[in-house]
Protein backbone atom coordinates (compact mmCIF):
# COMPACT_ATOMS: atom_id res chain seq x y z
CA UNK A 1 0.00 0.00 0.00
CA UNK A 2 1.16 3.44 -1.01
CA UNK A 3 -0.02 6.48 1.10
CA UNK A 4 0.79 10.04 0.56
CA UNK A 5 -0.06 12.09 3.70
CA UNK A 6 -0.53 15.80 3.99
CA UNK A 7 1.87 16.26 1.15
CA UNK A 8 2.70 20.25 0.80
CA UNK A 9 4.75 21.25 -2.33
CA UNK A 10 5.84 24.60 -2.92
CA UNK A 11 7.57 25.69 -6.72
CA UNK A 12 9.75 28.53 -6.37
CA UNK A 13 9.18 29.65 -2.73
CA UNK A 14 9.75 32.52 -1.24
CA UNK A 15 10.13 34.38 -4.92
CA UNK A 16 7.53 36.25 -6.96
CA UNK A 17 6.23 32.89 -9.06
CA UNK A 18 5.83 31.17 -6.00
CA UNK A 19 3.04 28.79 -6.97
CA UNK A 20 1.53 26.19 -4.32
CA UNK A 21 0.42 23.23 -6.08
CA UNK A 22 -0.16 20.88 -3.24
CA UNK A 23 -1.57 21.80 0.25
CA UNK A 24 -2.05 18.97 2.66
CA UNK A 25 -2.68 16.21 -0.40
CA UNK A 26 -3.86 13.01 0.96
CA UNK A 27 -4.05 9.70 -1.53
CA UNK A 28 -4.00 5.90 -0.57
CA UNK A 29 -3.49 3.08 -3.20
CA UNK A 30 -3.83 -0.59 -2.08
CA UNK A 31 -2.13 -3.61 -3.09
CA UNK A 32 -3.77 -4.55 -6.43
CA UNK A 33 -5.07 -1.08 -7.03
CA UNK A 34 -4.19 0.13 -10.87
CA UNK A 35 -4.51 3.64 -10.62
CA UNK A 36 -4.77 5.52 -13.95
CA UNK A 37 -4.19 9.58 -13.74
CA UNK A 38 -5.28 11.70 -15.82
CA UNK A 39 -5.49 16.11 -15.72
CA UNK A 40 -4.42 18.56 -17.98
CA UNK A 41 -1.05 19.92 -18.02
CA UNK A 42 0.04 21.76 -14.75
CA UNK A 43 -2.47 19.56 -12.45
CA UNK A 44 0.11 17.78 -10.86
CA UNK A 45 0.01 14.41 -12.41
CA UNK A 46 3.85 14.33 -12.96
CA UNK A 47 4.91 16.38 -10.06
CA UNK A 48 3.06 13.47 -7.79
CA UNK A 49 5.32 10.84 -9.09
CA UNK A 50 8.67 12.78 -8.57
CA UNK A 51 7.39 13.69 -5.02
CA UNK A 52 6.83 9.39 -4.65
CA UNK A 53 10.01 9.32 -6.53
CA UNK A 54 12.04 11.71 -4.67
CA UNK A 55 13.13 13.40 -7.85
CA UNK A 56 11.48 16.85 -6.15
CA UNK A 57 12.03 17.86 -2.75
CA UNK A 58 8.50 18.68 -0.98
CA UNK A 59 8.00 21.15 2.24
CA UNK A 60 6.07 18.87 3.85
CA UNK A 61 4.24 15.44 4.17
CA UNK A 62 4.88 11.51 4.26
CA UNK A 63 5.56 9.13 1.54
CA UNK A 64 4.63 5.75 3.06
CA UNK A 65 4.87 2.29 1.38
CA UNK A 66 3.49 -0.61 3.34
CA UNK A 67 4.59 1.13 6.48
CA UNK A 68 7.81 2.69 5.86
CA UNK A 69 7.91 6.16 4.88
CA UNK A 70 10.06 6.77 2.44
CA UNK A 71 9.75 10.85 2.10
CA UNK A 72 13.87 11.24 3.93
CA UNK A 73 15.14 8.86 1.66
CA UNK A 74 17.20 9.73 -1.82
CA UNK A 75 15.90 8.98 -5.01
CA UNK A 76 17.71 6.20 -5.61
CA UNK A 77 17.05 4.67 -2.29
CA UNK A 78 13.80 4.42 -3.30
CA UNK A 79 14.08 2.50 -6.39
CA UNK A 80 15.00 -0.32 -4.30
CA UNK A 81 11.20 -0.40 -3.62
CA UNK A 82 10.16 1.39 -6.84
CA UNK A 83 9.88 0.87 -10.84
CA UNK A 84 9.43 3.38 -13.64
CA UNK A 85 8.79 3.24 -17.03
CA UNK A 86 9.31 6.66 -18.30
CA UNK A 87 8.16 8.87 -21.68
CA UNK A 88 10.98 8.61 -23.48
CA UNK A 89 12.11 5.01 -24.21
CA UNK A 90 15.74 5.86 -23.91
CA UNK A 91 15.42 6.36 -20.16
CA UNK A 92 15.10 3.23 -19.59
CA UNK A 93 17.79 0.83 -21.18
CA UNK A 94 21.12 1.72 -22.15
CA UNK A 95 21.80 2.32 -25.67
CA UNK A 96 25.35 0.93 -26.25
CA UNK A 97 25.09 -2.09 -24.12
CA UNK A 98 23.38 -5.46 -25.37
CA UNK A 99 19.71 -6.46 -24.71
CA UNK A 100 21.86 -9.47 -22.28
CA UNK A 101 23.76 -6.80 -20.62
CA UNK A 102 20.60 -4.32 -19.94
CA UNK A 103 18.70 -7.74 -18.57
CA UNK A 104 21.65 -8.41 -16.56
CA UNK A 105 21.61 -5.08 -15.16
CA UNK A 106 18.40 -5.17 -14.01
CA UNK A 107 18.14 -8.59 -13.24
CA UNK A 108 21.08 -7.58 -10.54
CA UNK A 109 18.58 -4.96 -8.45
CA UNK A 110 18.57 -5.01 -5.52
CA UNK A 111 21.92 -6.84 -5.52
CA UNK A 112 25.73 -6.34 -4.73
CA UNK A 113 27.49 -4.66 -8.12
CA UNK A 114 30.44 -6.64 -7.32
CA UNK A 115 33.81 -8.08 -9.13
CA UNK A 116 31.37 -11.39 -9.94
CA UNK A 117 30.50 -12.03 -14.02
CA UNK A 118 28.20 -9.42 -15.10
CA UNK A 119 26.23 -11.86 -17.38
CA UNK A 120 25.10 -14.73 -15.93
CA UNK A 121 24.98 -17.72 -18.75
CA UNK A 122 22.32 -19.94 -17.03
CA UNK A 123 19.71 -16.85 -16.56
CA UNK A 124 19.98 -16.29 -20.54
CA UNK A 125 16.91 -18.79 -21.76
CA UNK A 126 15.02 -17.19 -18.42
CA UNK A 127 15.96 -13.55 -20.36
CA UNK A 128 14.53 -15.08 -23.56
CA UNK A 129 11.62 -16.33 -22.01
CA UNK A 130 10.70 -13.14 -20.24
CA UNK A 131 11.33 -11.13 -23.78
CA UNK A 132 9.32 -13.81 -25.56
CA UNK A 133 6.00 -12.94 -23.82
CA UNK A 134 6.29 -9.06 -25.79
CA UNK A 135 6.00 -11.15 -29.32
CA UNK A 136 8.26 -8.52 -30.89
CA UNK A 137 11.02 -11.25 -31.58
CA UNK A 138 13.76 -9.46 -29.92
CA UNK A 139 14.69 -12.23 -27.75
CA UNK A 140 16.51 -13.60 -30.48
CA UNK A 141 18.65 -10.64 -31.09
CA UNK A 142 20.11 -10.71 -27.36
CA UNK A 143 23.81 -9.43 -28.79
CA UNK A 144 22.79 -6.67 -30.46
CA UNK A 145 23.13 -3.02 -28.68
CA UNK A 146 19.60 -1.53 -27.35
CA UNK A 147 20.17 1.78 -29.28
CA UNK A 148 19.43 -0.22 -32.94
CA UNK A 149 15.74 -1.15 -31.72
CA UNK A 150 12.94 0.78 -32.20
CA UNK A 151 11.12 3.29 -29.66
CA UNK A 152 8.40 0.82 -29.09
CA UNK A 153 11.14 -2.01 -28.42
CA UNK A 154 12.92 0.00 -26.12
CA UNK A 155 10.15 0.68 -24.52
CA UNK A 156 8.95 -2.99 -24.33
CA UNK A 157 12.16 -4.19 -23.31
CA UNK A 158 12.27 -1.31 -20.48
CA UNK A 159 8.73 -2.93 -18.62
CA UNK A 160 10.11 -5.76 -18.85
CA UNK A 161 13.71 -5.01 -17.12
CA UNK A 162 11.33 -2.28 -14.34
CA UNK A 163 9.19 -5.40 -13.71
CA UNK A 164 12.10 -8.43 -13.98
CA UNK A 165 13.01 -7.96 -10.05
CA UNK A 166 10.60 -8.05 -7.40
CA UNK A 167 8.99 -4.61 -7.12
CA UNK A 168 6.60 -2.98 -4.32
CA UNK A 169 5.01 -0.76 -6.54
CA UNK A 170 5.17 0.38 -10.74
CA UNK A 171 4.88 4.14 -11.86
CA UNK A 172 4.21 4.34 -15.75
CA UNK A 173 5.11 7.87 -16.45
CA UNK A 174 2.86 8.82 -19.65
CA UNK A 175 4.84 5.47 -20.86
CA UNK A 176 2.78 5.30 -24.17
CA UNK A 177 3.04 9.36 -24.92
CA UNK A 178 6.20 9.06 -27.33
CA UNK A 179 5.18 5.98 -29.26
CA UNK A 180 3.13 5.89 -32.37
CA UNK A 181 -0.37 4.82 -31.99
CA UNK A 182 0.00 0.88 -32.61
CA UNK A 183 2.80 0.19 -30.47
CA UNK A 184 1.32 2.56 -27.87
CA UNK A 185 -1.37 0.01 -28.35
CA UNK A 186 0.71 -3.18 -28.30
CA UNK A 187 2.35 -1.45 -25.22
CA UNK A 188 -0.30 -0.87 -23.00
CA UNK A 189 -1.66 -4.11 -23.37
CA UNK A 190 1.41 -5.37 -22.73
CA UNK A 191 0.90 -3.57 -19.58
CA UNK A 192 -1.67 -4.75 -18.27
CA UNK A 193 -0.72 -8.03 -18.73
CA UNK A 194 2.54 -7.70 -17.00
CA UNK A 195 0.93 -5.49 -14.16
CA UNK A 196 -2.17 -8.53 -13.95
CA UNK A 197 0.54 -11.58 -14.47
CA UNK A 198 2.77 -10.20 -11.59
CA UNK A 199 -0.23 -8.78 -9.23
CA UNK A 200 1.55 -5.53 -8.96
CA UNK A 201 0.24 -2.28 -7.55
CA UNK A 202 0.61 0.04 -10.08
CA UNK A 203 0.24 4.02 -11.17
CA UNK A 204 0.04 5.38 -14.82
CA UNK A 205 0.42 8.92 -15.84
CA UNK A 206 -1.79 9.27 -19.29
CA UNK A 207 -2.80 12.27 -21.68
CA UNK A 208 -5.13 8.99 -23.27
CA UNK A 209 -8.37 9.45 -21.48
CA UNK A 210 -9.31 6.32 -23.36
CA UNK A 211 -6.47 4.21 -21.94
CA UNK A 212 -7.48 5.79 -18.27
CA UNK A 213 -11.41 4.52 -19.03
CA UNK A 214 -10.19 1.14 -20.66
CA UNK A 215 -7.33 -0.20 -18.50
CA UNK A 216 -6.91 -0.43 -14.43
CA UNK A 217 -8.77 -0.50 -11.71
CA UNK A 218 -9.10 3.31 -10.07
CA UNK A 219 -8.99 6.42 -11.66
CA UNK A 220 -8.77 9.65 -10.81
CA UNK A 221 -8.94 13.18 -12.19
CA UNK A 222 -6.76 15.86 -11.14
CA UNK A 223 -7.12 19.54 -11.55
CA UNK A 224 -5.11 22.20 -9.73
CA UNK A 225 -3.05 19.65 -7.36
CA UNK A 226 -6.49 18.44 -6.17
CA UNK A 227 -8.08 15.15 -6.82
CA UNK A 228 -11.55 15.99 -8.46
CA UNK A 229 -12.56 12.43 -9.79
CA UNK A 230 -12.14 9.24 -7.91
CA UNK A 231 -13.71 6.14 -9.14
CA UNK A 232 -12.35 2.40 -8.14
CA UNK A 233 -13.94 -0.82 -9.35
CA UNK A 234 -17.46 -1.29 -10.39
CA UNK A 235 -18.00 2.82 -10.69
CA UNK A 236 -14.66 2.21 -12.74
CA UNK A 237 -16.02 0.21 -14.68
CA UNK A 238 -18.56 2.34 -15.80
CA UNK A 239 -17.32 5.04 -16.65
CA UNK A 240 -16.98 5.81 -20.28
CA UNK A 241 -14.16 7.90 -22.53
CA UNK A 242 -16.90 10.08 -22.96
CA UNK A 243 -17.85 10.86 -19.60
CA UNK A 244 -14.42 11.60 -19.21
CA UNK A 245 -14.22 14.23 -21.54
CA UNK A 246 -17.15 15.74 -20.54
CA UNK A 247 -15.63 16.23 -16.92
CA UNK A 248 -12.27 17.04 -18.40
CA UNK A 249 -13.85 19.49 -20.67
CA UNK A 250 -15.88 21.06 -17.77
CA UNK A 251 -12.19 21.29 -15.80
CA UNK A 252 -9.75 22.37 -18.33
CA UNK A 253 -8.96 24.21 -21.51
CA UNK A 254 -6.73 21.61 -22.99
CA UNK A 255 -8.05 18.03 -23.64
CA UNK A 256 -4.82 16.11 -23.83
CA UNK A 257 -4.60 12.97 -26.01
CA UNK B 1 69.05 1.01 -40.60
CA UNK B 2 69.75 0.58 -37.41
CA UNK B 3 68.77 3.68 -36.02
CA UNK B 4 65.61 3.80 -37.92
CA UNK B 5 65.00 0.30 -36.32
CA UNK B 6 66.27 2.09 -32.67
CA UNK B 7 63.41 4.43 -33.67
CA UNK B 8 60.68 2.39 -34.11
CA UNK B 9 61.53 1.02 -30.94
CA UNK B 10 61.79 3.39 -28.59
CA UNK B 11 58.49 4.99 -30.58
CA UNK B 12 56.57 1.80 -29.78
CA UNK B 13 57.98 1.75 -26.29
CA UNK B 14 56.67 5.32 -25.95
CA UNK B 15 53.28 4.54 -27.51
CA UNK B 16 52.82 1.34 -25.09
CA UNK B 17 53.49 3.73 -21.99
CA UNK B 18 51.34 6.67 -22.79
CA UNK B 19 48.61 3.89 -23.64
CA UNK B 20 48.10 3.38 -20.01
CA UNK B 21 47.35 7.04 -19.80
CA UNK B 22 45.27 6.74 -22.92
CA UNK B 23 43.06 3.70 -20.99
CA UNK B 24 42.54 5.64 -18.30
CA UNK B 25 40.76 8.89 -20.47
CA UNK B 26 39.10 6.10 -22.33
CA UNK B 27 37.60 5.44 -19.24
CA UNK B 28 36.49 9.14 -18.21
CA UNK B 29 35.38 10.50 -21.33
CA UNK B 30 34.40 7.35 -23.49
CA UNK B 31 32.81 5.35 -20.64
CA UNK B 32 31.85 7.99 -18.26
CA UNK B 33 31.40 10.82 -20.79
CA UNK B 34 32.99 12.80 -18.35
CA UNK B 35 35.91 15.46 -19.34
CA UNK B 36 38.20 14.63 -16.72
CA UNK B 37 41.23 17.61 -17.20
CA UNK B 38 42.40 16.12 -13.05
CA UNK B 39 44.71 14.00 -15.73
CA UNK B 40 47.36 16.93 -16.53
CA UNK B 41 47.88 16.49 -12.41
CA UNK B 42 47.47 13.09 -11.65
CA UNK B 43 50.03 12.17 -14.62
CA UNK B 44 52.96 14.15 -13.16
CA UNK B 45 51.82 13.23 -9.61
CA UNK B 46 52.69 9.08 -10.17
CA UNK B 47 56.17 10.74 -11.67
CA UNK B 48 56.85 12.84 -8.54
CA UNK B 49 55.80 10.13 -6.32
CA UNK B 50 58.16 7.53 -8.26
CA UNK B 51 61.05 9.93 -8.67
CA UNK B 52 61.04 10.76 -4.83
CA UNK B 53 61.18 6.85 -3.86
CA UNK B 54 63.75 6.03 -6.27
CA UNK B 55 66.53 8.90 -5.06
CA UNK B 56 65.55 7.52 -1.54
CA UNK B 57 66.43 4.14 -2.41
CA UNK B 58 63.14 2.31 -2.80
CA UNK B 59 62.10 -0.79 -5.01
CA UNK B 60 61.99 0.24 -7.98
CA UNK B 61 58.17 -2.30 -8.59
CA UNK B 62 56.90 -0.40 -5.18
CA UNK B 63 56.98 2.82 -7.05
CA UNK B 64 53.80 1.22 -9.32
CA UNK B 65 51.49 0.35 -6.68
CA UNK B 66 52.53 3.71 -5.24
CA UNK B 67 52.02 6.07 -7.60
CA UNK B 68 48.52 3.94 -8.63
CA UNK B 69 47.28 4.75 -4.94
CA UNK B 70 48.35 8.65 -5.27
CA UNK B 71 46.45 8.91 -8.46
CA UNK B 72 43.48 7.07 -7.23
CA UNK B 73 43.71 9.63 -4.44
CA UNK B 74 43.77 12.51 -7.15
CA UNK B 75 40.67 10.94 -8.82
CA UNK B 76 38.82 10.65 -5.58
CA UNK B 77 39.46 14.52 -5.04
CA UNK B 78 38.36 15.02 -8.11
CA UNK B 79 35.22 12.57 -7.79
CA UNK B 80 33.92 14.19 -4.11
CA UNK B 81 34.73 17.58 -5.76
CA UNK B 82 31.99 16.59 -8.24
CA UNK B 83 29.52 14.40 -6.43
CA UNK B 84 29.39 16.04 -2.92
CA UNK B 85 29.79 19.61 -3.70
CA UNK B 86 27.93 19.75 -7.21
CA UNK B 87 30.73 21.70 -9.08
CA UNK B 88 30.88 20.93 -12.43
CA UNK B 89 32.49 18.18 -13.91
CA UNK B 90 35.28 20.47 -15.90
CA UNK B 91 35.41 22.57 -13.25
CA UNK B 92 36.10 20.03 -10.52
CA UNK B 93 38.89 18.60 -12.98
CA UNK B 94 40.79 21.34 -13.12
CA UNK B 95 40.50 22.55 -9.42
CA UNK B 96 42.14 19.42 -8.58
CA UNK B 97 44.86 19.87 -11.20
CA UNK B 98 45.74 23.16 -10.06
CA UNK B 99 46.13 21.82 -6.60
CA UNK B 100 47.97 19.19 -7.65
CA UNK B 101 50.80 21.20 -9.52
CA UNK B 102 51.65 22.87 -5.96
CA UNK B 103 51.58 19.47 -4.47
CA UNK B 104 53.77 17.54 -6.74
CA UNK B 105 56.27 20.15 -6.30
CA UNK B 106 55.63 19.41 -2.86
CA UNK B 107 56.40 15.87 -2.97
CA UNK B 108 59.13 16.28 -5.18
CA UNK B 109 61.05 19.33 -4.04
CA UNK B 110 61.85 20.41 -7.22
CA UNK B 111 62.17 18.93 -10.51
CA UNK B 112 64.29 15.77 -9.81
CA UNK B 113 66.77 13.60 -12.16
CA UNK B 114 67.33 9.49 -11.23
CA UNK B 115 71.21 9.14 -10.73
CA UNK B 116 72.20 6.27 -13.35
CA UNK B 117 73.41 4.26 -10.46
CA UNK B 118 69.89 3.64 -9.33
CA UNK B 119 67.77 0.59 -10.57
CA UNK B 120 64.87 2.06 -12.69
CA UNK B 121 62.33 -1.04 -13.52
CA UNK B 122 63.90 -1.34 -16.61
CA UNK B 123 67.26 -2.15 -15.11
CA UNK B 124 65.80 -3.83 -11.98
CA UNK B 125 67.63 -7.59 -11.32
CA UNK B 126 64.49 -9.00 -11.88
CA UNK B 127 64.27 -8.15 -15.48
CA UNK B 128 67.59 -8.61 -16.38
CA UNK B 129 67.82 -12.03 -14.93
CA UNK B 130 65.20 -12.65 -17.60
CA UNK B 131 66.21 -10.23 -20.45
CA UNK B 132 69.66 -9.28 -19.56
CA UNK B 133 71.26 -10.00 -22.70
CA UNK B 134 69.11 -8.05 -24.77
CA UNK B 135 69.92 -4.05 -24.77
CA UNK B 136 67.76 -1.19 -22.70
CA UNK B 137 65.95 -0.42 -25.14
CA UNK B 138 64.28 -4.04 -25.85
CA UNK B 139 64.12 -4.31 -22.33
CA UNK B 140 62.00 -0.95 -21.92
CA UNK B 141 59.82 -2.50 -25.17
CA UNK B 142 59.34 -5.95 -23.47
CA UNK B 143 58.44 -4.45 -20.11
CA UNK B 144 56.23 -1.92 -21.28
CA UNK B 145 54.35 -4.39 -23.39
CA UNK B 146 54.04 -6.53 -20.69
CA UNK B 147 52.74 -4.04 -18.30
CA UNK B 148 50.56 -2.79 -20.68
CA UNK B 149 48.44 -6.05 -22.14
CA UNK B 150 48.21 -7.10 -18.08
CA UNK B 151 46.65 -3.83 -17.30
CA UNK B 152 44.39 -4.52 -20.48
CA UNK B 153 43.61 -8.19 -19.47
CA UNK B 154 42.09 -6.84 -16.58
CA UNK B 155 40.68 -3.77 -17.55
CA UNK B 156 38.93 -5.59 -20.12
CA UNK B 157 37.97 -8.20 -17.44
CA UNK B 158 36.42 -5.60 -15.14
CA UNK B 159 34.05 -4.12 -17.64
CA UNK B 160 32.87 -8.14 -18.14
CA UNK B 161 32.15 -7.84 -14.10
CA UNK B 162 28.88 -6.45 -12.90
CA UNK B 163 30.65 -3.61 -11.42
CA UNK B 164 31.81 -2.63 -14.72
CA UNK B 165 28.67 -3.01 -16.25
CA UNK B 166 26.82 -0.19 -13.99
CA UNK B 167 30.13 1.79 -14.77
CA UNK B 168 28.88 1.64 -18.43
CA UNK B 169 25.95 2.12 -17.60
CA UNK B 170 26.43 5.47 -15.57
CA UNK B 171 27.30 7.02 -18.54
CA UNK B 172 25.34 5.79 -21.14
CA UNK B 173 21.90 6.45 -19.12
CA UNK B 174 22.70 7.15 -15.84
CA UNK B 175 18.64 7.47 -15.03
CA UNK B 176 18.84 3.34 -15.63
CA UNK B 177 21.30 3.34 -12.74
CA UNK B 178 19.09 5.54 -10.23
CA UNK B 179 16.71 3.42 -11.55
CA UNK B 180 18.53 0.17 -10.14
CA UNK B 181 18.57 1.69 -6.81
CA UNK B 182 22.55 2.45 -7.20
CA UNK B 183 23.75 5.92 -6.54
CA UNK B 184 25.32 7.51 -9.52
CA UNK B 185 27.55 9.64 -7.67
CA UNK B 186 29.50 6.84 -6.33
CA UNK B 187 29.54 4.95 -9.61
CA UNK B 188 31.14 8.15 -10.99
CA UNK B 189 34.05 8.16 -8.55
CA UNK B 190 35.17 4.39 -8.74
CA UNK B 191 35.36 5.39 -12.73
CA UNK B 192 37.45 8.28 -12.01
CA UNK B 193 39.78 6.09 -9.07
CA UNK B 194 40.46 3.78 -11.74
CA UNK B 195 41.08 6.22 -14.58
CA UNK B 196 44.21 8.24 -12.47
CA UNK B 197 45.33 5.59 -10.71
CA UNK B 198 45.89 4.71 -14.25
CA UNK B 199 47.51 8.05 -15.38
CA UNK B 200 49.58 8.16 -12.44
CA UNK B 201 51.09 4.57 -13.20
CA UNK B 202 51.50 5.87 -16.72
CA UNK B 203 53.26 9.02 -14.79
CA UNK B 204 55.63 6.76 -12.77
CA UNK B 205 56.72 4.67 -15.53
CA UNK B 206 57.67 7.33 -17.78
CA UNK B 207 59.54 8.57 -15.08
CA UNK B 208 61.03 5.08 -14.75
CA UNK B 209 61.78 5.33 -18.67
CA UNK B 210 63.43 8.91 -18.78
CA UNK B 211 65.00 9.06 -15.10
CA UNK B 212 63.26 12.50 -14.45
CA UNK B 213 60.26 14.30 -13.20
CA UNK B 214 59.78 17.57 -13.63
CA UNK B 215 56.77 19.99 -12.91
CA UNK B 216 55.34 20.87 -16.35
CA UNK B 217 55.55 17.11 -17.88
CA UNK B 218 52.03 17.05 -17.40
CA UNK B 219 50.86 19.92 -19.63
CA UNK B 220 48.90 18.98 -22.54
CA UNK B 221 48.17 14.88 -21.52
CA UNK B 222 44.63 15.32 -21.34
CA UNK B 223 44.92 16.36 -25.06
CA UNK B 224 46.99 13.81 -25.85
CA UNK B 225 44.52 11.27 -23.86
CA UNK B 226 41.77 12.31 -25.65
CA UNK B 227 43.55 12.61 -29.15
CA UNK B 228 44.21 9.15 -28.72
CA UNK B 229 41.28 8.05 -27.72
CA UNK B 230 39.62 9.60 -30.28
CA UNK B 231 41.81 8.16 -33.16
CA UNK B 232 41.48 4.68 -31.78
CA UNK B 233 37.73 4.77 -31.81
CA UNK B 234 37.16 6.80 -34.89
CA UNK B 235 39.27 3.68 -36.95
CA UNK B 236 37.60 0.92 -35.11
CA UNK B 237 34.29 2.46 -35.51
CA UNK B 238 33.06 0.05 -37.42
CA UNK B 239 34.16 -3.02 -35.99
CA UNK B 240 32.02 -3.53 -32.59
CA UNK B 241 34.08 -6.38 -31.15
CA UNK B 242 37.51 -4.39 -31.06
CA UNK B 243 37.53 -3.51 -27.48
CA UNK B 244 37.56 0.39 -26.45
CA UNK B 245 41.04 -0.54 -24.74
CA UNK B 246 42.56 -1.83 -27.75
CA UNK B 247 41.03 0.99 -29.99
CA UNK B 248 42.68 3.53 -26.82
CA UNK B 249 46.44 1.44 -27.23
CA UNK B 250 46.05 1.66 -30.88
CA UNK B 251 45.49 5.70 -30.98
CA UNK B 252 48.52 5.81 -28.34
CA UNK B 253 50.99 4.07 -30.98
CA UNK B 254 49.56 6.19 -33.97
CA UNK B 255 49.55 8.86 -32.18
CA UNK B 256 53.55 8.81 -30.82
CA UNK B 257 54.26 7.79 -33.88
CA UNK B 258 53.14 10.82 -36.05
CA UNK B 259 55.14 13.38 -33.30
CA UNK B 260 58.13 11.08 -33.61
CA UNK B 261 57.76 11.69 -37.34
CA UNK B 262 57.37 15.07 -37.31
CA UNK B 263 60.36 15.69 -35.39
CA UNK B 264 62.07 13.29 -37.22
CA UNK B 265 61.26 15.53 -40.46
CA UNK B 266 62.67 18.75 -38.45
CA UNK B 267 59.82 20.29 -36.66
CA UNK B 268 61.41 22.11 -33.55
CA UNK B 269 60.34 20.97 -30.65
CA UNK B 270 58.84 24.13 -29.66
CA UNK B 271 56.44 23.55 -31.70
CA UNK B 272 54.82 20.28 -30.63
CA UNK B 273 52.26 21.57 -28.27
CA UNK B 274 50.95 23.59 -31.84
CA UNK B 275 51.35 20.70 -33.92
CA UNK B 276 49.30 18.68 -30.88
CA UNK B 277 46.13 21.40 -30.99
CA UNK B 278 46.08 21.37 -34.91
CA UNK B 279 46.40 17.33 -34.82
CA UNK B 280 43.78 17.17 -32.48
CA UNK B 281 41.59 19.53 -33.97
CA UNK B 282 41.84 18.19 -37.54
CA UNK B 283 40.96 14.51 -35.94
CA UNK B 284 37.71 16.12 -34.08
CA UNK B 285 36.90 17.51 -37.51
CA UNK B 286 37.56 14.34 -39.67
CA UNK B 287 35.80 12.41 -36.59
CA UNK B 288 32.59 14.38 -37.26
CA UNK B 289 32.29 14.30 -40.78
CA UNK B 290 32.50 10.75 -40.93
CA UNK B 291 29.58 10.66 -38.37
CA UNK B 292 27.68 12.89 -40.77
CA UNK B 293 28.59 10.65 -43.65
CA UNK B 294 27.38 7.20 -42.29
CA UNK B 295 24.47 9.15 -41.05
CA UNK B 296 23.58 10.02 -44.29
CA UNK B 297 24.26 6.53 -45.84
CA UNK B 298 21.73 4.87 -43.33
CA UNK B 299 19.21 7.39 -43.94
CA UNK B 300 19.83 6.17 -47.81
CA UNK B 301 20.27 2.82 -46.86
Amino acid sequence: MLELNSITKIYNPGTVTEMCLFQDFNLQINDGQFLSIVGSNGSGKTSLLNIICGSIPIENGDVIINGKNIARLKDYQRYSRIGRVYQNPAMGTCPHLTILENMSLADNKGRRFNLSSGINKNRKSYYQEQLATLGLGIENKMDIKVGLLSGGQRQALALIMTTLTPIEFLILDEHTAALDPNTAEIIMKLTDQVVKSKKLTAMMVTHNLRYAANYGNRLIMMNRGQIVLDRAENEKAQTSVDDLLTMFNAISIECGN
Amino acid sequence: MNVLLDLIISTSTQGLIYALLSFGVYITYKILDFPDLTVDGSFPLGAAVTAVMMTNGSNPWLTLPVSMAAGALAGLTTGLIHVKLKVRDLLAGIITMTALFSINLQIAGSNLIINRDVDTIFTSAFVTSFLGSSSLIYRKLIVSLLIVIMVKVLLDLYFMTKSGLLLRAVGDNSVLVTSLAKDKGTVKIIGLVISNALVALSGSIVCHEQRAFSSTMGTGQVVFGLATVIIGTTIFQKFDSVHGTTAALIGSIIYKACMQLAISLGLPANLLKLITAVLFLAILVFGNYQKRHNATLKQKG
